[in-house]
């Protein structure tokens, strides 16, 4: 087969793993591609070297696509999430000084309460809370609101603020951030660097958030159905790899070349096996799942995943709620995913939405080859998401 | 004859930063604000009260200034990103050169057109010299790892330094790699047997 080479972008994270596996270990190559991985200092840069076609593919925020079809933000040239590049996997964290007055405060730090932690975090900070985000449109936003909703934490004046990833640490050991919510590594860095501790990790507020979309121009997928199905089979291949403990070892020293994410392997390791250190006294908590790249359909594009963002960003934003789920509905495509993905063996639903937030278990369900498990799918809060509502 | 335009750029470096600043001049006598730091971004930018920004399309802080079009109120809402507006074929130029601008809501597009000549045809040499610089500092780098493995190779082989040279380059090829990067391999294998 002709190696047909295609330009991704993307920004160095620990998610960005199914990308990068797929080039490395040659999954890609399998399927005739060469991916031209090009790192971005930020998400605003990821999106525009997609929009203005200077790359082709992104891993992208799954909240980005949505907002631009929504008309948020400065540009809004029509996206398409094809996959689900990654589940979960964001640390919420807080200084030295509101980890000392927790602990004063008795808190356990569990790293799994989200109430617990949300009601004993609203005590300790009743002045007020600025919390740095890597993006305004970004799933660290929506689980914050999430959390914040149900907790006594929605007495606390609160600020969400940008602060770029790598800074986020500076910002917080500055002053300038109380807490945050990030994606790996950065969490773990700034435990290491002594000037954090992780509170929560995401998946306490929504246990299947999606996280990282792969991400096309809507016209590029319509034009190019073989290349992208060529893309979103190297991706489900690397994701399979990644979720096979054997292949831990080998992806955290993979992902911690200079070339990649250049941080220690031991601290990439963290994210992938879901064992992080959320202090600088070494207590390691146990998070199974922490960071989902293929367990129960992790990469199905749910329509119902897209509606859930676009009636997040509607009631934010102040946008009519029916218009935005009409506008936003066909940003994640299940359908191309189906056709990409058949006869590879991935499972498949037999429906494209579901009410989410309402698996308090792992459940089988109606597909194609029979039956199916998807993972648990809830919010701490037990609210229930009906995308037909 | 239009109003002075107020502009900023955001630009840590400050040899690079006064020769937008001077290439900006060059059109016109807009007042250019540079700001350095880029802590407290935001509030530093709503102080000057722009009608443009423009930030380096490689920093990071530039997800700042995306938060900072999405304000609410009128006077808290200093921006929005030109290229939603102006025809995206300005937009292409400036992400091709490196520049990103952020114009306040109402801005004239033919005002802004000769701006963003000015800003796109400084980012584009700043660009290029960056490209150099880096190439130059990675070739720098190789011939320090390639001396180094060179002088590991002598002592270990009793060679002079050209057979180490055809040591190393003859390991390339048969590896399909670049010698500094065989070279490496050797430098890092030498110092973990140490």
């Amino acid at each position: 087969m002709k190696t047909t080479s295609i330009s991704v972008a993307y920004m160095p994270l620990v998610d960005a793993a199914p990308l990068i596996v797929g080039q490395e270990m040659g999954f890609a190559e399998a399927e005739g591609l060469d991916l031209e991985l090009i790192p971005a200092p930020s998400w605003s840069s990821v999106r525009d070297m997609l929009a203005f076609g200077r790359v082709d593919v992104a891993h992208l925020l799954s909240v980005v696509p949505v907002a631009m079809a929504l008309g948020l933000g400065g540009v809004t040239n029509a996206m398409s999430a094809v996959s689900v590049l990654s589940v979960n996997g964001n640390v919420i964290g807080v200084s030295r000084g509101l980890e000392a007055k927790l602990r004063a405060l008795g808190h356990p730090f569990d790293f799994a309460d989200a109430r617990a932690a949300g009601t004993a975090l609203a005590k300790v900070a009743q002045g007020g809370l600025t919390i740095g985000v890597p993006f305004p449109f970004s799933m660290h936003v929506e689980l914050l609101h999430v959390w914040r909703a149900s907790t006594p934490l929605a007495t606390v004046p609160l600020e969400i603020r940008t602060v770029p990833p790598p800074m986020m640490a500076q910002a917080l050991a500055s002053g300038e951030i109380d807490a945050f919510c990030v994606g790996e590594p950065w969490g773990s860095v700034s435990v290491e660097n002594g000037d954090g501790a992780l509170l929560l990790p995401g998946r306490a507020i929504w246990s299947f958030a999606p996280e990282k979309v792969l991400a096309t121009r809507a016209d590029w997928a319509e034009t190019e159905p073989h290349l992208v199905g060529r893309l979103m089979r190297t991706v489900w291949r690397a994701g399979r790899w990644l979720a096979d403990p054997s292949s831990r070892t080998a992806a955290a020293e993979l992902l911690s070349r200079p070339r990649w994410l250049d941080v220690p392997a031991e601290v990439v390791d963290r994210a992938l096996t879901g064992e992080l250190a959320i202090s600088q006294g070494g207590e390691i908590r146990d998070v199974p799942g922490f960071l989902e790249f293929h367990q129960g359909a992790a990469n199905f594009p749910w329509r119902s995943q897209g509606k859930w963002i676009a009636s997040r960003l509607a009631h934010r934003m102040g946008l009519d709620p029916q218009e935005a789920a009409r506008a936003a509905s066909g940003v994640f495509r299940s359908d191309l995913y189906r056709s990409a993905l058949e006869g590879t063996g991935a499972d498949m639903p037999g429906a494209s939405e579901k009410l989410e937030g309402a698996l308090r278990h792992p459940t089988a369900v109606a597909s194609e080859r029979g039956e199916m498990i998807l993972e648990r799918n809830v919010f701490f809060d037990g609210r229930i998401f009906d995308p037909s509502a | 004859m239009p109003s002075k335009l107020t502009i900023v750029v955001v630009e840590e470096d400050r040899d690079r930063a006064i020769a937008i600043v001077d290439a900006l001049r060059d059109h016109g006598d807009d007042g250019v604000h540079v700001i350095g730091d880029t802590s407290g971004l935001a509030r530093k930018i709503a102080a000057l009260q722009p009608d443009i920004v423009l930030i380096d399309i490689d920093h990071p802080t530039r997800d700042v200034m995306e938060e900072l079009t999405l304000a609410s109120g009128p006077l808290e809402r200093p921006i929005a990103m030109f290229v939603s507006g102006a025809g995206s074929g300005l937009a292409k130029a400036a992400i091709e050169a490196g520049v990103s601008a952020y114009v306040v809501d109402g801005l004239q597009p033919d005002r802004l057109k000769p701006v963003m000549d000015a800003a796109i045809a400084r980012f584009q040499i700043m660009r290029q010299m960056r490209i150099e610089l880096d190439e130059t500092r990675r070739a720098l780098e190789d011939r320090k790892v390639i001396d180094r493995a060179k002088g590991l190779l002598m002592k270990a082989k009793q060679v002079d330094e050209q057979a180490a040279y055809a040591i190393l380059r003859k390991a390339a090829m048969d590896q399909g790699k670049r010698v500094a990067d065989v070279a490496q391999s050797l430098v890092t294998a030498a110092g973990l047997l140490r």
